[in-house]
């Protein structure tokens, strides 16, 4: 196994002296599905948006691929988010355009401007796209208006527009937060099937620690801007939710041990 | 503690009221305006309308030549806004914080914006005269221009708004700045444009009454000169002509509104 993302002493600076991150270093393997948590405000968003440069980091090294990713210029830059998906907490969809044309939306980094202007996509694309919604069953919904449908499909909608990227990894900013248990189950779900089934590297931001243990094969864990565990989900304590949440820890709504239990 | 700040708003509230009634006594002993004098004129005001300013038959003939000078009034305004619009768009999606191409770029267009904006229809009118004389070109840019700055405004705030997300949605799929605004950011405000583009459409239909008297052109000018003339009767028939077309204008664009939201 190879690592297909290594962050190395990552730094971010908003304005003179709010730190949000100091100092991240962690390497993600190809085929991987790793969780970043912590406490709200502890800078897992941003981390999450500098690894695609959504936000440029003040320091340090991104390597995808083995490509510097701070070093890149513009064009080089768009082709690597081509490789990259991103799914949203909001999930971003265009609410006026049907389902099928959010989902080819995920195409556009790879169109020339005129055919990006037009949204002209070829006949094997709109076959892809009615292929992926298929897989995540919303084979019915294929021509809805997006704001017509419901969280948990709005969210299925952004996945299969990460997915028809052909991406080697999933960026995921807290994907189940605006979601009820039952949507959000079947969401991470997807994400799973999607990491194991076609070999896609997974990383997500997530508010919940028992999801996290129970979905990822490694745990990051992150508090004020700095890693504090980085280990397999197995190998997560309560101790090492204490360091993660700090004091928070104690209002968190379920008790470790039932967990690995389970 | 409390009771402090409740006191406090208290003695506020009656500094403002106590101000606001000073400032209009001063000014209504600057300009010797009697208000019991002014209400008092009001019913006389109504008695004389009603006894002059009704249209009679007579003036039934000069209709068409009033109906093409309105006809005129509300091409060049419509005119004026869509040209406007144009313009606006483009300004608004370099001058909007979600697709600017860089803040000082960005800062830019808004600031041309904000000058088009804060200078009145009519000061844009006297300002005009000079260069293009009592014309109706002379409407047309001061509409054109007011327009401008407003729907400028009107249109970034739509776009911030309404787009944000799916234009970071599209920008971390590599999607290049145009495909992004044109496959994300006017799909997704396009009604509110086009209803913005409507209202603006109306404004301007009324100001172009007032304007048409500035720069003798227009069912503004046709009204200035039957009244001037003491033809208060086909003066009234332009009014009550102005009405019927400005509630037939606001009801059609109510009804395209509520088809495209």
């Amino acid at each position: 196994m190879t690592a297909l993302l290594e962050v190395n002493h990552l730094t971010k600076q908003f304005g003179k002296d709010s730190k949000a991150l100091t100092d991240v270093s962690f390497s993600v393997q190809e085929g991987e599905f790793v969780s970043i948590i912590g406490p709200s405000g502890a800078g897992k968003s941003t981390l999450l948006r500098c690894i695609n440069r959504m936000i440029d980091a003040t320091g340090g090294e991104i390597r995808f691929q083995d490509l510097q990713v701070m070093d890149l210029k513009k064009k080089e830059l768009k082709q690597v988010r081509t490789k990259i998906g991103m799914i949203f907490q909001h999930y971003n969809l265009v609410n006026r355009l049907s389902v099928i044309e959010n989902t080819l939306h995920g195409k556009l980094g790879t169109k020339s401007t005129l055919a990006g202007v037009l949204g002209y996509y070829s006949k094997e694309e709109k076959q892809q796209a009615a292929q992926i919604l298929n897989v995540l069953g919303l084979n019915e919904m294929i021509y809805k208006r997006a704001d017509q449908l419901s969280g948990g499909q709005k969210q299925r909608v952004g996945i299969a527009r990460a997915l028809i990227q052909n991406p080697r990894m999933l960026l995921c900013d807290e994907p189940i937060a605006s979601l009820d248990p039952n949507s959000a189950k079947v969401i991470m779900d997807h994400l799973k099937k999607v990491s194991t089934t076609m070999g896609i590297t997974v990383v997500v931001n997530l508010h919940q620690v028992d999801v996290a243990i129970k979905y990822s094969d490694r745990i990051i864990g992150i508090n004020k801007g700095q890693v504090v565990y980085n280990g397999s989900a197995k190998g997560l304590t309560s101790e090492d939710i204490q360091r993660i949440y700090g004091s928070e820890a104690e209002d968190l709504i379920f008790d470790i041990g039932g967990i690995h239990a389970g | 503690m409390q009771a402090d700040i409740f006191a406090k708003k208290k003695r506020n509230t009656l500094a403002f009221l106590l101000l606001l009634g000073a400032v209009t006594i001063l000014a209504m002993i600057i300009t010797e305006y009697n208000a019991l004098k002014g209400f008092a004129s009001i019913p006389k005001a109504i008695q004389w309308g009603m006894a002059n300013f009704y249209p009679t038959a007579e003036s039934l003939e000069k209709l068409p030549v009033i109906l093409e000078k309105l006809q005129e009034t509300l091409l060049v305004s419509i005119a004026a806004t869509t040209a406007a619009a144009a313009f606006a768009l483009l300004f608004s999606i370099f001058g909007s914080n979600t697709t600017r191409i860089n803040p000082f770029f960005g800062a830019i267009t808004r600031g041309i914006a904000t000058v088009f904006r804060n200078i009145d229809v009519a000061a844009w009118a006297l300002i005009l005269l000079f260069s293009f004389g009592q014309s109706s070109l002379t409407g047309y840019f001061a509409l054109f221009f007011g327009s401008f700055g407003f729907l400028t405004r009107a249109f970034t705030e739509t776009i911030d708004e309404v787009s944000g997300g799916s234009v970071e949605a599209l920008k971390a799929t590599g999607a290049g700045y145009f495909s992004i605004i044109f496959q994300s950011v006017i799909p997704s405000s396009i009604p509110q444009l086009i209803s913005w583009v409507l209202f603006m459409i109306e404004t301007n239909i009324r100001s172009a009454t007032l304007i048409g008297l500035l720069t003798g052109s227009g069912i503004g000018f046709t009204f200035n000169l039957y009244y001037k003339s003491l033809a208060y009767d086909t003066a009234s028939l332009v009014v009550v002509v102005i009405i019927a077309a400005i509630l037939l204008i606001e009801y059609a664009s109510n009804y395209v509104r509520k088809v495209i939201l």
